[in-house]
């Protein structure tokens, strides 16, 4: 029963993270070559952020209806910004001189992207991916409130009924997963920074 | 009766009783949080042990933290905005201890080469130059804060979030749109105005760096 909430809980945190990287990676790229939509794309996502989470929700709803997809678009929504920011900026703080250089070896505009810099913005891609992840195991909490399920349901219901073990055993495992991830997602940036600058 | 007649009255209180929460909730932490980071950067051996643990708070849900609060305070405005308060300790704190630390140190010899002492070099010096840093996370706690005072009105002390929660438990979308909207406008318009005076104390301009 509470396996099964915990994997809920993941699978949505899962889905979010899978989609916002899937959106924002091109977004990022798309503020970093087309200098007109810069400011649209890199404003908007943080507007979007601003928003508190469970009025996005709330308004997420309103168009999807309850249930598992009003969530996980809500989830995406808001962590899009670590995404998008950390694109932008990877490719953008790249060294001018490497990207000189692949100029003057004849590659086109997209050879360069795909073979060079993206490359060498990844680490940097990691750790918005990674900052959207932790983002998203708590967010998700919220999901309970529009009929998604997940460890929120658990805290709520503690909550309610004054039940403190119950709402404490949710907690924890929440801060768990985030603390695990956080760390788990550090390490790996760790040893892919180490490899690049090897 | 349209909307506006049934509900605008109670919507103004709400917009009131949410930007006071926020208001009191970002002071609060603010004096704290300054506070304990001037502290911290004066003995970073320390801090490298409290930042970390405190990042790990950071991830109780807010939900959690006001409940837990509500068990033991009841239900008052102390209880919605002393969880608020330390939610809004953490960006500000963390944002203090980095922006002094990175001042550059020749700045600091220079200073005390000019004969300034330890406090003069900290509030005429290091305070300053740590300003835009401070600023930053200052906007970080504000706009955190707008959207976790939202889940005040859980526990029954409105605020906007009231409207949301009724509005979804009822499935009302008027009453949804009329929490959330005033409640983006006021992140927002709160995070823009902060991100004014933020340029305005700022002495460098170019710098840049990713979302940490």
């Amino acid at each position: 029963m509470t396996v099964k909430i915990v994997l809920e809980h993941l699978y949505l945190v899962f889905l979010a993270v899978l989609f916002s990287t899937a959106v924002g990676l091109p977004l990022g790229i798309l503020a970093y070559l087309y200098r007109p939509l810069r400011r649209a794309v890199l404003v908007t996502s943080e507007i979007l952020q601003t928003i508190p989470a469970l009025a996005l929700l709330g308004m997420v709803m309103l168009i999807f209806g309850a249930g598992k997809l009003t969530v996980i678009i809500g989830l995406v929504l808001y962590s899009l910004l670590p995404v998008v920011h950390n694109t932008f900026l990877g490719l953008d703080t790249i060294n001018p001189g490497i990207k000189e250089a692949a100029r003057g070896m004849g590659l086109e505009k997209w050879d360069r992207l795909f073979s060079i810099e993206l490359p060498l913005s990844f680490p940097m891609v990691f750790t918005g991916i990674r900052i959207a992840t932790v983002t998203s195991v708590g967010v998700a909490v919220f999901a309970t409130a529009v009929g998604g399920g997940g460890l929120g349901s658990i805290i709520n219901q503690g909550i309610r009924t004054q039940n403190m073990r119950l709402m404490l055993s949710g907690t924890l495992t929440l801060m768990a997963i985030a603390v695990l991830f956080d760390i788990g997602m550090a390490f790996i940036e760790k040893k892919m920074n180490q490899r690049r600058s090897a | 009766m349209n909307f506006w007649e049934l509900y605008g009255q109670k919507l103004i209180t709400a917009v009131g009783v949410h930007f006071l929460y926020v208001f009191s909730a970002v002071s609060i932490g603010f004096i704290i949080a300054l506070t304990l980071g001037i502290l911290l950067s004066r003995v970073p051996s320390i801090a490298k042990v409290v930042l970390p643990l405190i990042s790990v708070f950071q991830t109780i849900p807010g939900v959690v933290f006001i409940g837990l609060l509500f068990l033991s305070l009841g239900m008052v405005p102390a209880t919605a905005i002393t969880a608020l308060a330390i939610y809004a300790i953490f960006p500000i704190l963390k944002n203090t201890y980095v922006g002094l630390l990175s001042v550059d140190r020749s700045l600091i010899e220079a200073a005390r080469g000019c004969g300034m002492s330890k406090t003069q070099r900290l509030f005429e010096v290091e305070l300053p130059l740590a300003l835009p840093s401070i600023i930053g996370g200052l906007r970080i706690s504000t706009v955190y804060t707008v959207s976790w005072a939202v889940l005040a009105s859980m526990i029954g002390l409105g605020g906007l979030g009231e409207f949301i929660y009724i509005g979804i438990a009822t499935n009302n979308n008027k009453l949804i749109v009329a929490g959330a909207i005033p409640s983006g406008i006021m992140a927002i318009s709160l995070s823009l105005l902060i991100d004014s005076v933020k340029k305005r104390v700022s002495y460098s301009s170019g710098r840049r760096g990713g979302v940490k």
